[in-house]
């Protein structure tokens, strides 16, 4: 038995330890806005937020986040109204939009990282998320919209 | 049994509708997504009015337009619904979309080859057209006015002062007006100067769902009962035969079900084994863990080079394949000649790599069985499908999902023959999902290539005749041969595996030579993947054209110039290629101007130009581009600097749609130039995930200047276009800041290095 909490509810499953979490939030509790790539890290498309941070849930062990909060796409604002959301929507940034949940929710901690990343900040850090309809530059595009909301909606 | 005691649920099934909406932006409260009171199955809505199958209008003027392609990344149904509605006169923010499942009434269903602006213009113009004549008519006699006086704009018809709204007329009418195929032919639509939202900015209706995780794809789709699958791949992709299974490790796996060699009768899967599971991770576990004993087909040990020694082994052999252009005179003006020029060029394995691994969910239900995947080619798997499952194509219905990308994997629908047959042999709904090395594994990647392109030269360096032979793996004498084309000599060739070739420059005599490569065939399943043969052939075409005008001593730009002069067979003609040629000199000399074609350059540093019709010579998008490239001489590599890309596709419909279209087909093309690329090796792909398979990444990303071309001509495509020119474009800027010419694709670091050192030495 695994017990955390999805976005801000909290959530208990008897599913072995070593399942990746990726599979947990997409088939037994059913959100299914994470999503599947490439199963090696490699590609960013089930990224969720443990405890906070970006993490790719395709190789997080479920047992490995007893306790921890976990953030999904889903769970990224109440009403889908982030900044980064309506950043995305302003720049018509996604394509077929598979990769977009991934990509959305590892510009969060790029965010909370570089409040005001520099071209080569977002370079740095976004080059793992692979998009193949190549929407990279409104990505970026998107990722400059909403720095500027997220430093005024969340003073450090 | 993995069990729940305590979890969130997705608030609402998929299944619940037999069909998904997506809304405009901004008439949900919540996520501009899904409003069940549309959905026209479900309630019963007192009024419609449904003029042709392609919109219907609700009492409350909601108009709903059925989109019959698959969305996958290309925004198609805003472009389709802001046709319908721009003659319709519709209010923009009650449309909203229907992505239908299949049924006979919408005539074939597909969604490539850069096709669905282009071929639906003309009908959904005339469909909405159609809808205003009736409503404007219903109007009239509602106002008691006469029609003439009256007019339709945003969603109303107006007469003076006087104005009501479509949902009212629906309510207080009995508007039933159905139009017939044969007088929507006949239905006149607006002048270019009227339009009000086709060119216009609109926010594509499919966004919002894409940044919230409610978009729904085939990978998503859930149904009670279902129990996972994954298959065992067999050894080649035709030929291998099951001789045993042994599952006893699995037996172990927790969720384990069971396994099953799956019988098929079309033959789509030869070899394939289905192991069943009680979740997706089970599943993976349990495939690994069953041991599978094959007897693979002959194509076992064939390798890349293989193939590419076959390609030119044909090439060599002047009584093959298929004379698709032969101009008489064409021996003479060879042996006539000044001078002549022969190159041969190549191109490597690509991988689709679309982000969604394949997948599907069938089950059956009521003798009847349901299909739950993206697709973009429904119309050819039917009969497949009904093939392997004994059944007629009336017992099967394809349910419609949002593509994680398409890039023309989908179109071959091979990945749904496995789910069907194993839904059958288990009677339970069975989910298939590949791993993404299974998914790569069974993809019908672009075939290996090789192409000879000669040109003879009269006085000053003009050409006076050209020969193109090309040979790569044929996907249409694969899987769809009734698309097959006719060459000059009634043989059949594969269209898009050569088109590019037949190119709009005049040249002289001209002789165009098509080849299947059978041992590609037959070796793997080639595919069409993004912009198809146009992304080779133009390689090819365009490299050459850069070496010619070297060899002349001319301007590549200059020399493109004085051939595509739009005389003879390249001057275009109504309904979609009127200008011709022209048009193609146009963009070339905009796109060189733009990037300050002829200006000096620092050191090791080039602009290369390049310069396509797109995808076929019947729908020319008309395309030039111009790379700067720097190249460090001692690592080999090449830094992309600039894109510069002038684009002719008549009207646009959807501007930010189309420009996100060039967007990604030209990076398309940056990432097959450069950085993707795999090898055949021993009966498979070398590559089956990211650790080795390379594509372009947001810092491969070069500075981009993209400009379209102000036309009022008929629409024509954009999904692959750009696709065509960003390799040759590359390759000749790496010529022009080095000296060296690279021939073969991908051009990787080592290339580089390997080529100069070949030229310094």
């Amino acid at each position: 038995m695994t017990s955390f909490h999805l976005n801000g509810q909290a959530v208990s499953v008897d599913i072995p330890d070593d399942t990746p979490l990726l599979w947990v939030i997409r088939d037994d509790i059913g959100l299914t806005g994470t999503k599947f790539g490439c199963g090696i890290g490699m590609c960013g498309a089930c990224t969720v937020h443990v405890d906070g941070r970006a993490q790719r849930s395709c190789i997080t062990p479920v047992g490995a986040v007893e306790g921890a909060a976990i953030t999904t796409i889903e769970g990224l604002s109440p009403n889908g109204q982030h900044p980064l959301q309506t950043a995305w929507v302003e720049a018509q940034a996604p394509q077929c939009g598979y990769c977009q949940s991934g990509q959305i929710m590892q510009a969060a901690t790029l965010l909370l990282d570089f409040p005001s990343p520099s071209a080569e900040d977002i370079t740095a850090v976004m080059h793992g998320n692979l998009c193949r309809c190549m929407a990279y530059i409104r990505i970026r595009k998107a990722i400059l919209l909403a720095a500027p909301q997220l430093r005024g909606s969340e003073p450090t | 049994m993995n069990k729940i005691v305590d979890s969130q649920r997705a608030a609402a099934s998929p299944f619940s509708r037999r069909r998904f909406l997506i809304v405009s932006a901004g008439t949900s409260a919540l996520f501009g997504f899904m409003r069940p009171g549309f959905a026209a199955t479900d309630v019963p809505t007192p009024k419609m009015f449904e003029p042709t199958i392609w919109y219907s209008i609700d009492a409350n003027g909601a108009v709903t337009v059925s989109i019959t392609k698959a969305e996958m990344g290309q925004h198609v149904g805003t472009a389709l619904a802001r046709i319908v509605a721009d003659e319709l006169e519709a209010d923009w923010s009650k449309v909203q979309l229907d992505y239908v499942d299949t049924d006979p009434k919408w005539g074939p269903m597909v969604t490539g080859g850069s096709w669905s602006v282009w071929s639906s213009f003309l009908p959904l113009s005339q469909a909405g057209a159609a809808g205003r004549m009736a409503l404007i008519e219903a109007g009239a006699r509602l106002m008691n006015v006469n029609k003439a006086a009256c007019s339709a704009q945003g969603g109303a018809v107006v007469c003076g002062l006087r104005v009501i709204s479509y949902g009212q007329i629906i309510t207080q009418s009995n508007l039933n007006r159905v139009y017939t195929a044969d007088e929507l032919k006949q239905m006149p639509v607006k002048q270019p100067a009227d339009r009000h939202l086709i060119g216009y900015e609109a926010a594509a209706i499919d966004i919002p769902s894409k940044t919230n995780g409610t978009a729904r794809y085939g990978i998503d789709a859930q149904i009670d009962g279902m129990v996972y699958a994954r298959p065992k791949i067999p050894p080649t992709r035709n030929g291998s035969k099951v001789i045993s299974v042994d599952d006893s490790a699995a037996k172990s796996i927790k969720g384990y079900l069971g396994n099953k060699v799956l019988d098929d009768p079309s033959n789509t899967v030869p070899g394939w084994v289905m192991v069943f599971a009680d979740s997706y991770p089970a599943a993976i576990r349990a495939a690994d863990a069953v041991n599978v004993v094959w007897s693979a087909g002959d194509t076992a040990n064939v390798s890349e080079q293989d193939i590419l020694d076959h390609g030119t082994a044909l090439i060599a052999d002047k009584t093959g394949g298929v004379l698709v252009v032969d101009d008489a005179g064409i021996d003479v003006a060879f042996s006539n000649a000044k001078s002549t020029l022969e190159q041969t060029y190549t191109t490597s394995s690509v991988l689709h790599f679309q982000m969604e691994p394949l997948n599907a969910l069938a089950l059956e239900k009521d003798g009847v069985f349901e299909i739950h995947c993206g697709n973009q080619w429904q119309s050819l798997i039917l009969p497949v499908l009904a093939t392997a499952l004994g059944v007629g194509e009336d017992k099967i219905v394809m349910r419609t999902y949002l593509l994680g990308g398409g890039f023309g994997r989908r179109l071959n629908g091979d990945y749904i023959v496995p789910a069907a047959l194993a839904t059958q042999a288990v009677g339970k709904p069975v989910k298939m999902v590949c791993t993404r090395a299974d998914d790569a594994r069974f993809d019908s990647f672009r075939s290996p290539s090789v192409q000879t392109l000669r040109m003879a030269f009269g006085e000053d360096g003009k050409a006076t005749a050209m020969t193109h032979d090309a040979t790569a793996g044929w996907p249409t004498q694969v899987m769809a041969p009734a698309f097959m084309a006719k060459g000059v000599n009634d043989a059949l060739y594969d269209p898009f595996a050569i088109s590019g070739a037949n190119h709009w420059y005049n040249v002289g005599a001209q002789r165009v030579r098509a080849i299947s490569n059978d041992l590609a065939n037959h070796a793997f399943r080639p595919g069409w993947l993004r912009s198809v043969g146009p992304g080779w052939t133009n390689w090819a075409v365009e490299s050459f054209m850069d070496e010619a005008a070297h060899k002349a001593g001319v301007d590549p730009v200059v020399f493109r110039l004085r051939m595509l002069d739009g005389t003879g067979r390249n001057a275009g003609s109504a309904p979609y290629a009127v200008g011709g040629a022209l048009r193609q000199a146009n963009v070339l000399k905009l796109a060189a101007e733009k990037a300050g074609w002829g200006n000096s350059m620092p050191e090791n540093t080039g602009l290369g130009v390049a310069t396509t019709f797109g995808q076929e010579r019947d729908m020319p998008t008309w395309v030039a581009c111009v790379a700067r490239v720097s190249v460090d001489r001692q690592t080999g590599l090449v830094r992309l600097e600039k894109l510069t890309l002038v684009v002719d596709a008549g009207t646009i419909v959807h501007p930010d749609g189309a420009l996100a279209q060039v967007q990604g087909g030209a990076l398309w093309g940056v990432s097959m130039a450069l950085y993707e690329g795999t090898e055949f090796t021993a009966g498979e792909v070398a590559d089956t995930n990211l650790g080795t398979y390379t594509p372009l990444r947001m810092g491969d990303v070069p500075e981009m200047d993209i400009e379209f071309i102000e036309s009022t001509e008929a629409p024509t495509g954009l999904g692959e276009p750009a696709t065509t020119v960003v390799a040759p474009a590359i390759a000749n800027a790496i010529f022009a800041a080095t000296g060296t010419r690279l021939r073969h694709l991908p051009m990787r670091p080592q290339d580089v290095l390997q080529a100069s050192a070949k030229l310094n030495a």
